[in-house]
């Protein structure tokens, strides 16, 4: 049986993976892909802490948490697609009229 | 020491993870994200917790992989190419990366947390049943609010996909 560290490792290499993408991709359905990258390693917390203290609420969170991201990627892909009907490009540094 | 099976889905999710972010056609990308959902489904799974490892599977693997994979085909695909990204940035990235990962690790390797915390390794005692009264009960308005959000979320994501242009021609 592997131990509560062993789960919060997995999900800090997964934050971490997901933070060098938004650092790194300037294509903006990658950085989309970082954020559920994010958001999956913050799950795998709730659950695992759930598991270990013992506390259902951990894992209602975690429900509550999933359906947001669902909701997040429909409104991201949403403004993906209205970016590249104006910009004919999903760069996020080509989006320039949003520049201050 | 971990058993193998954590060790195959930890290696799964983590790779599949990366290749998201690096393979070269956004399409493969969006297969291998998926794939990491059905990872952390598995990790689910390993911690007793069916019910979430089963939302998980319909709600990432089930919409929000068909949404990508749709948007990916909807976008012209030489916009796809243009990976403009230099080596200076992509190193600094990774550095990053590292430096997280060696600051939180050590962290989490000094703290509390490191050993037999609470029920972990007993036998489960969260049920769905209690889930499912959280959720009626405690988190009952919680939910409603969840409910409205997901609609203005989708109907956001109609209002912002149309295409004024050529419904006034119809």
């Amino acid at each position: 049986m592997s131990e509560l560290i062993d789960f919060l490792i997995v999900s800090l290499v997964l934050v971490a993976i997901g933070i060098y993408g938004l650092v790194v991709k300037r294509n903006a359905i990658r950085m989309l892909f970082s954020i559920e990258i994010i958001a999956n390693a913050a799950n795998l917390v709730l659950v695992a802490f759930s598991r270990g203290l013992p506390n259902a609420q951990g894992q209602t969170f975690a429900l509550f948490s999933i359906a947001i991201a669902a909701a997040e990627v429909a409104v991201g892909l949403g403004l993906i697609i209205v970016a590249y009907r104006l910009y004919k490009e999903i760069d996020v540094a080509e989006f320039r009229s949003m520049r201050g | 020491m971990a058993d193998p099976v954590f060790i195959a889905v930890a290696v799964l999710t983590v790779g599949t993870a990366i290749i998201a972010l690096e393979a070269r056609e956004l399409v493969y990308g969006a297969v291998a994200l998926a794939i990491s959902m059905l990872g952390i489904a598995g990790f689910f799974l390993l911690l007793d917790a069916p019910f979430v490892a089963m939302f998980q599977i319909a709600v990432y693997v089930g919409a929000v992989a068909v949404l990508v994979i749709f948007t990916v085909m909807l976008v012209r695909t030489q916009a796809l190419f243009t990976t403009k990204e230099d080596r200076k940035r992509k190193g600094a990235g990774i550095a990053l990366m590292l430096i997280i990962m060696a600051s939180l690790g050590t962290l989490l390797l000094a703290s509390g947390l490191n050993g037999q915390v609470g029920n972990f390794g007993g036998p489960s005692l969260v049920n769905f049943n209690q889930i499912g009264e959280l959720m009626l009960t405690y988190y009952a308005p919680a939910l409603i609010i969840l409910g409205l959000t997901l609609a203005g979320a989708v109907i956001a994501a109609l209002s912002l996909a149309r295409r004024e242009d050529l419904e006034q021609t119809t």
